[in-house]
């Protein structure tokens, strides 16, 4: 989460729970609402590493909060993150080390496996269906990453449908 | 003409729409037999809608083909709405198509010298409406389905996501009690896709019983359950629910990492 909190206070300096929400707000529900101790514990290796440097802010009603603010080394990194390409996709490997050493683990019927993993990603499916028609059109950022997750499943199924035909 | 199917809480078997037993079809052409379809038992509840799915060559567009009277079956036995039909007829077959059986391909088989208007009142006119009543029904549906604009257009000038909408409109212009479709978004783009999607959803919340052959698994999980086949026979057969996180599924996409 280092990269996407430098992005965030790139525009203006904030405190965690203001990061925390406008991280909701960009990704929508599609993405599961971040752990604001997380938040902080990422703020302060930042700050440790020099990316990030905060101060106190004096409340008369309310206690202190700590703002964050970006330093000219949080920007660089910033902007190395955003001009290098990012890795490509990543498939789902957990399933399929377990399909490929299922029988050495002494499991005879491979196709219940696959055909449990199916029903799994077709629930899913219906799921990001549910999210993607119960999310405000004018949310394009959590609405293209519902469809990225569609698109990734699609692709996971399909891949599913190649392992039946090469192993059954 | 049969009453548009409504959803019922768990019929007994003989309140079935469809029921499919021990089905098989075997191509006897020159070469060896093909034996597309193996043994397929299937029953069908009225208001459901069924996805079929399964790698290129497994059999789905020749069970559905069987379904709707296109191909005889070899072996087996089709019952529909309590009557069996697998011994019907050309003529009888093509009957049961127009009133009570839709069917919509892949590749939208609109007729291209008539205006979209006239490609959807066709069924209802063949099946002894009346003029006005085909009209009005032809109003009714090309509304629903986002085409009153189009009406005098000529197929050919409307992209293939409009086409699809016209052929599902055609299809369902009897009110059939069941939908066939084969592969309807095969040839479509995705928003195109959407669109379809989004009247087939429709027409299932308002009790059309619908078997839809995919390979979308977007589409497939609209459906109420999934059958899945292999090699000519079913080899998994589930019900779709809606998981209770399905945030989790976008997360496994999207990972803000440490
Ligand atoms: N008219 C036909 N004559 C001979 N073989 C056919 C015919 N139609 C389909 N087949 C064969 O039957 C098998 C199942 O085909 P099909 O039902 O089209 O599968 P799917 O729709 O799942 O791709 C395939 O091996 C296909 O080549
Ligand atoms: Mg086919």
């Amino acid at each position: 989460m280092r990269l996407p909190l430098l992005a965030l206070l790139a525009k203006e300096p904030a405190h965690g729970y203001e990061l925390k929400s406008l991280l909701e707000q960009t990704f929508g529900q599609a993405y599961p609402s971040p752990n604001i101790g997380q938040i902080y514990v990422t703020l302060q290796r930042l700050e440790r590493d020099g990316l990030v440097k905060s101060q106190d802010v004096i409340q008369t009603t309310r206690p202190n909060k700590r703002v964050y603010e970006l330093t000219p080394a949080g920007r660089e990194a910033l902007a190395a993150w955003i001009e290098e390409p990012s890795e490509g996709p990543r498939v789902r490997d957990d399933f399929f080390v377990k399909l490929a050493l299922s029988p050495l683990a002494g499991v005879t019927d491979q196709m219940a496996l696959i055909n449990r993993q199916r029903r799994h990603y077709l629930n899913l499916m219906r799921g990001l269906s549910k999210l993607a028609s119960a999310t405000d059109r004018d949310s394009r950022i959590s609405l293209l990453l519902i469809e990225g997750a569609m698109l990734h499943l699609q692709a996971d199924l399909d891949w599913l449908e190649r392992c039946q035909e090469e192993l059954m | 003409m049969i009453a548009r199917a409504v959803p019922q809480p768990a019929p007994s078997a003989d309140e079935m729409l469809l029921k499919i037993v021990g089905l098989s079809k075997v191509y006897k052409g020159g070469g060896p037999p093909v034996h597309a379809v193996r043994g397929v038992s299937l029953s069908l509840e009225p208001g459901q809608f069924v996805a079929v799915m399964g790698p290129s060559g497994s059999g789905k567009s020749s069970l559905l083909h069987m379904l709707g009277g296109l191909e005889p079956p070899t072996t087996g036995q089709i019952w529909f709405d309590g009557a069996r039909v697998d011994g019907l007829s050309q003529a009888r077959w093509a009957m049961l198509r127009r009133r009570n059986i839709g069917f919509v391909f892949q590749f939208f088989n609109l007729v291209s010298n008539m205006t979209v208007a006239d490609n959807v009142e066709l069924p209802a006119l063949m099946s002894g409406a009346t003029r006005r009543q085909a009209k009005e029904r032809r109003i009714e549906l090309l509304a629903e389905l986002g085409l009153s604009d189009k009406a005098s257009a000529s197929p050919a000038r409307l992209s293939g996501g409009e086409q699809q909408r016209v052929a599902l409109a055609r299809a369902l212009a009897n009110r059939p009690s069941l939908l066939l479709a084969d592969e309807p978004t095969g040839n479509l783009d995705s928003l195109n896709s959407a669109d379809v999607l989004r009247v087939l959803c429709r027409v299932h919340g308002q009790g059309q019983t619908i078997i839809l052959v995919t390979h979308d698994a977007r589409a497939a999980s609209m459906a109420d359950r999934v059958v899945n086949l292999f090699d000519g026979m079913i080899i998994d057969d589930m019900d779709v629910v809606t998981p209770i996180r399905p945030s989790v599924a976008a997360a496994g996409v999207l990972r803000l990492g440490e």
